[in-house]
């Protein structure tokens, strides 16, 4: 299950979309908004997204991981509008017989979202600046590997 | 040809619009778009490095050659997550 929503992101029912029978276990990787950005007190974010695209990748980082590890199945679900301090932003859930698997594919999951997946974090700030965050130094040099 | 571009984040803002059709050279590449920006708003030169691009939805590199009707995106450095 892929999605991008406005609303509130309900963790368990990401959880149980990936249950299976042949299931040895479900890990889980939740991203939460943080209030303090390049030490600057954050009030709250605002995601956008190029949703088409941001889908599509998703779902083929997805795909990948099926190749690369034995999972049994993987949901990924990204919030979009105003997040505030705290909410959860993202949710991965990727179930397997055995935990490694589980515990790999969801590490490159979260680390490629991050790195392709077509969405934008902006921050407001409790002095009243707004900025969209900056990340190009981090951005430099990668590569959109597998995708 | 025309194809439509479609602004992201700190490009939407720099260019003050989200999505417009704009008109390139026939036989023209993904990065022709960027000129057009940076045509728009001089800050554009300083992002370029940063920007990438996507036709169709898939990422491309600036040498792609563009066909009517693309819908060619700037895509910003992402900070989903």
């Amino acid at each position: 299950m892929i999605s991008l929503t406005n609303e509130p992101l309900e963790i368990q029912r990401v959880i149980a979309s990936v249950d299976a029978p042949g299931a040895g276990g479900i890990d889980v990787f939740i991203g939460t908004t943080r209030d303090v950005s390049r030490a600057r007190s954050v009030l709250w974010l605002e995601y956008e997204a190029y949703e088409p695209m941001a889908s599509t990748m998703m779902e083929r980082l997805a795909q990948v991981a099926h190749e690369r590890w034995a999972v049994l199945n993987i949901s990924i679900a990204h919030r979009l509008g105003r997040v505030n301090v705290g909410e959860a932003s993202v949710v991965i859930a990727v179930s397997s017989a055995h935990r490694e698997e589980a515990f790999a594919a969801c590490r490159f999951l979260i680390d490629e979202l991050k790195k392709v997946v077509p969405i934008w974090k902006r921050e407001f700030f409790a002095d009243g600046t707004v900025e969209w965050s900056r990340q190009v130094h981090e951005q430099q040099g990668i590569t959109t590997e597998g995708v | 040809m025309k194809v439509t571009l479609r602004l992201f984040s700190i490009a939407k803002e720099m260019a003050g619009f989200e999505e417009r059709e704009v008109e390139v050279a026939s036989g023209a590449q993904a990065g022709a778009v960027l000129d057009i920006l940076t045509g728009l708003n001089p800050r554009f030169t300083d992002w370029r490095g940063s920007l990438r691009l996507a036709v169709n939805q898939e990422y491309v590199p600036e040498g792609h050659l563009l066909r009517p009707g693309d819908e060619v995106a700037i895509i910003p450095p992402v900070s989903g997550g």
